[in-house]
């Protein structure tokens, strides 16, 4: 027997295999290994959508809400100001602060187009920053679900921008349903906080007006989280959360959850300016489009510290806390599409999956070696490299095995060792034709090789463009699929020539029933 | 043990027009059954919602529909057994972009009356997303099917091109036929085994090619009908014993893979055999019709060769400094 390159190639393979996918066979706490996919561990998977268009919206809101800022604090006297369809307008009433004034907004106020026509002034936002401010909420939206996610305590959520415009959440691992509802919420959560001004002049008739009459004042109508009263708020905010540094969960005095925030130094600033100039009004805490509070100002507030109390469970707190640290959603998120498996059936599935992996490769071992004698036997042992090599390379990329992906492999089992059969059958005819063993087992491969190239490599076309334009699980199978084959071209064609070069001068030639499953003498 | 002895050439190409007739038949009968029947598509292409229910008994199928018409939450909802008589599938035409509502709490409010279940799996797309998925599955097609037509074209010529390609257009619209006949739910993993197929069984078409190739190499002869039926005779058990083994695991896979992949096992199934078919008894008739002449080949063979011979010998001139 000689050793010969390709047998000691096929051993390093083989090698390689063993050692790399142990981790992954024995699930090891080390080494790297491959990672279930959702559709096996169970999990949850969505396709998010993101309403860019009110990112807008809300940015125009806190626009209008730093030109009543700057103006209030360089003592700039304007009236009417007014945010209507995306567009700020408001009047100046001294003709001596329009220089001023025109000066402070542009300082202010970037990416704005700024129009003054006799004291009235339109703000809009210029197409350059609507732009940016779509892409920015896309962006923003992937970070914050990302944060939030990973402050839940979850296990390798996958957050990913996908395309132009949609989010990819992956979280695995998921037990109830319950908690799936959980981050669910969590997810959505605009945790859009604003403080607010109650319009302590008109809100005596709130029950009896309507929304356009309160937006003619300027002003907009909320609810009460819990109950159903009405609250008269001025429509500007005072401030936003995009100010907010820190939010605690921490209890009343009653004992009760309350979310304790923190601002920054501006909004320490603009809070403190405003309790001390509101003595003796409201002001409204709102979350989401829902007053959670709206308690008496008694004294000027510094330091900036806030407080949210609305009657929460201890676990609605803890999440809201999240939601508000991670910053708000600019724009709100949708479902485009939603897949969630429970982990039984991911368990039920591994358990046919694998059964089916088992029958089919016995399947096919068995009938190669009734079949081709020991020339089937060195194809199994290349198969069985085979699927060891597919398991070590998926594990090094730490590539996710998902239930198709399962399906790959066992399809490869099948396509791998055509390529033997397709030699075999080659080497059979050669000696059907009279020639030596030596001389039909180096033809065989020469002639078979060919073959084998072409039909691997417009399968493997197939698997690239599946795997290009596939999504998530069929992703997996073209993975698998691709690995499988390429590694087939090392263990079927490389291997079994190996093999068979050590050991071709023991063939004997009156046995070829035994070696390749004809009959002695046949022609 | 051998199966397919080669004694003598089989006589294919004389009956190529019998194959051809079975052949167009099953086309046309896959194609109207296409469109008079149409295709059920899954949520995956068609948008919807799916849940999927394990009952700790037998599932009551018409309690679990009587409950559901009665809370009128999926208008039209549509319950079906899954693999076993305790799982059912609930399909819904209608999906929901909000965040937070809660398919499964819905669902397992409205069947608390049926017994002790569990909600295993949720699925939902939107309409939106499904027509995007459709369009994807159609391109990744297209993408595939000029990729393999370029690849053979430069590795073989463009008549074995085209020949393969009309081939798998063939196996592709019977599988989709019978698919469309007993209204198998298409999804994502179905669409992955069409494409599978697409590269797969070109792999038993391409065994055949190959030798054909060699045999106009080899053979002294110049009529392709008897290259071809040597070729294809050679060839016979290669073509079917490859498409055995994988015919083997994809049994299995159908057979004993659980329900959700039985879909996918099926369309292997059905494509393995058109396709083998299709090697042995459509390809190479087309290759016929299109009017592959075996003397251009091989003069057009003879010429690259001349033309490589003689950039050669210009090299050589070359690099001895003749030139």
């Amino acid at each position: 027997m000689k050793l010969n390159y390709r047998v000691v190639l096929f051993a390093f393979a083989l090698l390689f295999g063993i050692v790399f996918s142990i981790p992954s066979l024995i699930q090891s706490e080390q080494g790297k290994k491959i990672t279930l996919g959702l559709d096996l561990q169970g999990g949850l998977h969505m396709l998010l959508g993101v309403k860019s268009e009110i990112a807008i919206d809300s940015k125009m809101k806190s626009m209008a809400a730093a030109v009543k800022y700057i103006f209030d604090d360089e003592e700039i006297i304007f009236d009417d100001l007014r945010l209507n369809d995306q567009k700020i307008t408001f009047e100046l009433l001294d003709n001596e602060d329009l220089l001023k004034a025109k000066k402070l907004l542009k300082e202010g106020l970037e990416g704005m187009a700024i129009i003054d026509d006799n004291l009235k002034f339109t703000i809009t936002m210029t197409k350059k920053e609507i732009e940016r401010t779509k892409k920015n909420a896309i962006s923003q939206a992937v970070d914050t679900i990302r944060n939030r996610l990973n402050e839940f305590g979850l296990a390798e959520p996958t957050v990913a921008k996908q395309g132009q415009d949609k989010i990819l959440v992956e979280v695995p691992g998921i037990k109830t349903p319950a908690d799936e509802q959980r981050i669910r919420e969590l997810i959505a959560r605009a945790a859009h906080l604003q403080l607010m001004a109650v319009d302590e002049d008109r809100i005596s008739r709130v029950d009896t007006m309507n929304s356009n009459e309160a937006k003619s004042y300027g002003d907009i109508i909320l609810d009460d989280v819990k109950t159903n009263q009405k609250y008269l708020l001025k429509a500007i905010p005072v401030l936003d959360g995009s100010m907010l540094t820190d939010a605690k969960v921490g209890f009343d005095q009653n004992n009760q959850p309350v979310i304790n925030f923190t601002l920054n130094s501006q909004g320490a600033k603009i809070f403190g300016d405003f309790t001390a100039k509101s003595v003796g009004k409201r002001m409204a805490v709102v979350l989401d489009n829902k007053v959670y509070s709206a308690p008496n100002i008694r004294e000027r507030i510094g330091g900036g510290r806030v407080q949210i109390s609305g009657s929460f469970t201890i676990s609605e707190a803890h999440d809201l806390a999240i939601a508000l640290r991670s910053g708000s959603l600019l724009a709100p998120v949708y479902v485009m599409e939603k897949r969630s498996v429970g982990p039984s059936l991911g368990a039920d599935s591994i358990k046919s999956s694998s059964l089916a992996l088992i029958l089919g490769f016995l399947a096919v071992i068995i009938f190669m070696v009734i079949y081709y004698g020991m020339a089937g036997l060195i194809a199994n042992v290349a198969l069985v490299g085979n699927l060891f090599l597919i398991l070590a390379i998926m594990s090094m990329f730490g590539a996710t095995l998902t239930l198709p992906g399962m399906a790959g492999i066992v399809l490869t089992v099948g396509m791998a060792v055509d390529a033997n059969v397709i030699i075999n059958e080659r080497i059979r005819e050669l000696l059907h034709e009279g020639k030596s063993i030596l001389k039909a087992i180096s033809a065989g491969y020469d002639n078979a090789f060919t073959a084998i190239w072409d039909a691997n490599v417009t399968t493997l076309i197939a698997a690239t463009v599946l795997y290009v334009y596939g999504t998530g699980p069929i992703k997996g199978f073209a993975l698998t699929m691709s690995i499988g084959i390429l590694a087939s071209m090392l263990t079927a064609i490389l291997g079994t020539h190996g093999i068979y070069e050590m050991i071709e001068k023991k063939i004997d030639k009156n046995k070829l029933g035994f070696w390749f499953g004809i009959k002695k003498g046949d022609k | 043990m051998e199966v397919f002895k080669y004694k003598k050439p089989l006589s294919l190409m004389s009956k190529s027009k019998r194959f051809g007739f079975l052949s167009i038949t099953l086309i046309i009968f896959a194609l109207a059954t296409m469109f008079t029947k149409g295709f059920n598509y899954g949520i995956d292409f068609a948008g919807g919602t799916l849940i999927q229910v394990k009952y700790t008994k037998d599932a009551p199928i018409k309690d679990i529909r009587k409950s559901l018409e009665e809370s009128k939450i999926y208008p039209g909802a549509s319950v079906t057994y899954f693999g076993t008589n305790e799982e059912v599938i609930i399909r819904t035409k209608s999906s929901s972009g909000k965040l937070g509502e809660d398919v499964a709490k819905t669902i397992s409010n409205t069947l608390k009356s049926t017994g002790e279940f569990e909600i295993r799996r949720v699925d939902m797309v939107g309409a939106k997303v499904g027509s995007e998925l459709r369009e994807k599955g159609l391109m990744a097609m297209l993408i595939a099917i000029i990729g393999i037509l370029i690849y053979v074209s430069i590795r073989f010529e463009w008549r074995f091109a085209v020949a393969s390609v009309m081939a798998l257009v063939h196996d592709i619209t019977i599988t989709m036929g019978v698919l469309s006949f007993f209204s198998v739910e298409l999804n994502l993993d179905i669409l992955a085994a069409i494409l599978t197929i697409l590269g797969y069984s070109l792999n038993d078409t391409i065994i055949v090619f190959d030798r054909i190739r060699e045999g106009i190499k080899d053979m002294k002869i110049h009529d392709l009908g008897v290259i071809i039926d040597e070729s294809v005779s050679r060839t016979l058990s290669r073509t079917t014993l490859t498409s055995l083994t994988t015919f083997f695991v994809v049994f299995t896979l159908w057979m004993f893979g659980g329900e959700i992949i039985h879909g996918f096992g099926l369309t292997l199934l059905i494509g393995i055999i058109v396709g083998t078919y299709s090697s042995i008894f459509v390809a190479s008739p087309i290759l016929m019709l299109l009017g592959f002449s075996v003397e251009n080949y091989k003069e057009k063979q003879a010429e690259k060769r001349r033309l490589a011979r003689e950039r050669e010998k210009e090299r050589a001139l070359y690099e001895n400094g003749v030139l």
